[in-house]
């Protein structure tokens, strides 16, 4: 296949991908404000959009991270890109159906770890980069998150215990419309330099940019728009998950989640940490459930999101894989990639219809089964 | 193989710091705002966050109430501004 055809292949498919990361992760900022009431659903995420558009373009260090950093981009090639995307976006829309908010960012990185290791082999890796960058990070940011959240939950209410009962509900409220946008802002700040560095890698690999090039500003606003639009759409499985089904949220536990998640994303992005977003909110609001002195905390969730992170990377590679060994056909094998790929996605959108959940529905929660009851925090 | 610990325990560091910061001061400016409130109303104004009544916010008079709201929320914005702005420069 020409060069120049699979590098708009890449590209396309890299937005692709970011627009599944954006309506995969929009509950990251706004599952919390959607359930308490703090914003309609449809403002919601039109204000996630926009701020996701503003925050691709504040930083490039992440980016930069993935674009001359995890792999050697001397030794791969648009093509094994290609097949690390397709196996990112096949997790990211299997556990959207599922409303599981798994870690798009695990799921890119895993889909090009393994896609390279077939393509190239294991020396095609930067493991020393994935476990410093990548792995270390995403499992110490969901704990710091979650010790932030809990602490400034537990704050909130002391300090607020014996104030008047409407203007601390009304006053926390409009403190998540900031603190959500803020997440929204920083959300696009870190995932959206994701697919700029997978684009921007594709261009070096493909001799269209030198190494270690930033993005392009083409490459950043693309990807912006393309995040934005997806973070519009709104995951609506994914933010009655963790509005609704992780604990019973109020606003003052909404505000603290949100404002721990964005210390958390912004002052990682500016020191060029990849984290996984997902994982810092999902924490943020585990932290914040436990902070509420009687408030309930559904464990079973959480060890349902627990398997899904863990899975994710593995996941995503042994599908970018198998991506990658049927694409090394030749331009045949690329378009049976290509064509799988749609028709996946065509079947998870079509069992989607079966039980839609939109914006008019996303805060009816069906009652919890007896086997998972939320456990009352005695602290 | 390097793990950047250093790097990792300023993003700690200042995560905590700022994450609790923030809550806390908007949680006190809440406060503050509590003592414009009038007492006695049950069920909203007046009406502490456990149910109880309360005279204004711990005896606070409404201009220092307003006061004390004034500068958490400032104190809030600048540090929410200071952030925004090491990030960009």
């Amino acid at each position: 296949m020409d060069l120049s055809v699979i590098v708009v292949v890449v590209v396309a498919t890299a937005l692709v991908f970011d627009f599944t990361n954006g309506f995969h992760d929009t509950a990251n900022a706004m599952a919390t404000s959607i359930a308490t009431g703090a914003l309609r659903p449809r403002v919601a995420v039109a204000v996630a959009g926009v701020l996701n558009l503003v925050g691709a373009f504040l930083s490039v260090e992440v980016a930069k991270t993935i674009s001359s950093g995890m792999v050697d981009e001397t030794r791969i090639t648009p093509v094994v890109i290609f097949a690390g995307l397709v196996g990112a976006i096949v997790w990211n829309l299997l556990t959207w159906l599922l409303g599981l908010p798994s870690s798009s960012s695990h799921a890119l990185f895993g889909g090009l770890i393994g896609a390279s290791l077939v393509a190239a082999g294991t020396g095609a890796v930067h493991f020393g980069v994935v476990l410093t960058k990548v792995v270390v990070p995403a499992l110490i940011s969901p704990f710091l998150a979650g010790v932030v959240a809990l602490i400034g939950t537990y704050l909130a209410y002391r300090t607020t215990a014996r104030a008047d009962k409407g203007v601390v509900t009304k006053g926390f409220r409009t403190g998540q419309i900031l603190s959500s946008s803020m997440v929204a802002l920083a959300h696009g700040t870190n995932d959206a330099q994701k697919t700029m560095g997978v684009i921007t890698l594709t261009l070096i690999t493909a001799g269209v940019l030198a190494p270690n090039s930033g993005p392009p500003f083409w490459v950043i606003a693309s990807a912006g728009l393309a995040i934005a639009l997806g973070t519009y759409i709104g995951g609506w499985r994914i933010i009655r998950t963790l509005g609704k089904r992780v604990s019973d949220i109020e606003s003052p536990q909404g505000f603290a989640a949100e404002t721990a998640s964005t210390a958390v994303i912004l002052a990682s992005s500016h020191l060029g940490f990849a984290l996984s977003t997902t994982q810092v909110c999902t924490g943020a609001i585990f932290g914040a459930g436990a902070g509420r002195r009687l408030a309930g905390v559904r464990w079973g969730v959480a060890g349902q999101m627990a398997i899904a992170w863990v899975l994710t990377l593995p996941a995503a590679a042994v599908v970018g894989a198998a991506a990658a060994w049927v694409a090394s056909g030749g331009t045949l094998g690329t378009v049976i990639v290509a064509v799988v790929g749609v028709a996946f996605a065509a079947g998870i959108y079509a069992v989607s219809r079966r039980r839609p959940v939109h914006s008019g529905n996303v805060n009816d929660v069906p009652a919890a089964a007896p086997a998972d009851p939320p456990v009352r925090m005695a602290a | 193989m390097t793990v950047a610990w250093g790097s990792l325990g300023v993003v700690a560091l200042v995560s905590l710091v700022a994450g609790v910061a923030l809550i806390v001061l908007v949680s006190f400016a809440l406060v503050g705002l509590s003592a414009r409130a009038r007492p006695g109303e049950v069920g909203g104004a007046g009406t502490g966050a456990a149910g109880t009544r309360v005279a204004g916010a711990r005896g606070m008079s409404p201009a220092a109430g307003t006061a004390v709201a004034v500068v958490c929320l400032l104190a809030a914005a600048l540090i929410v501004g200071y952030g925004l702005w090491v990030l960009i420069a």
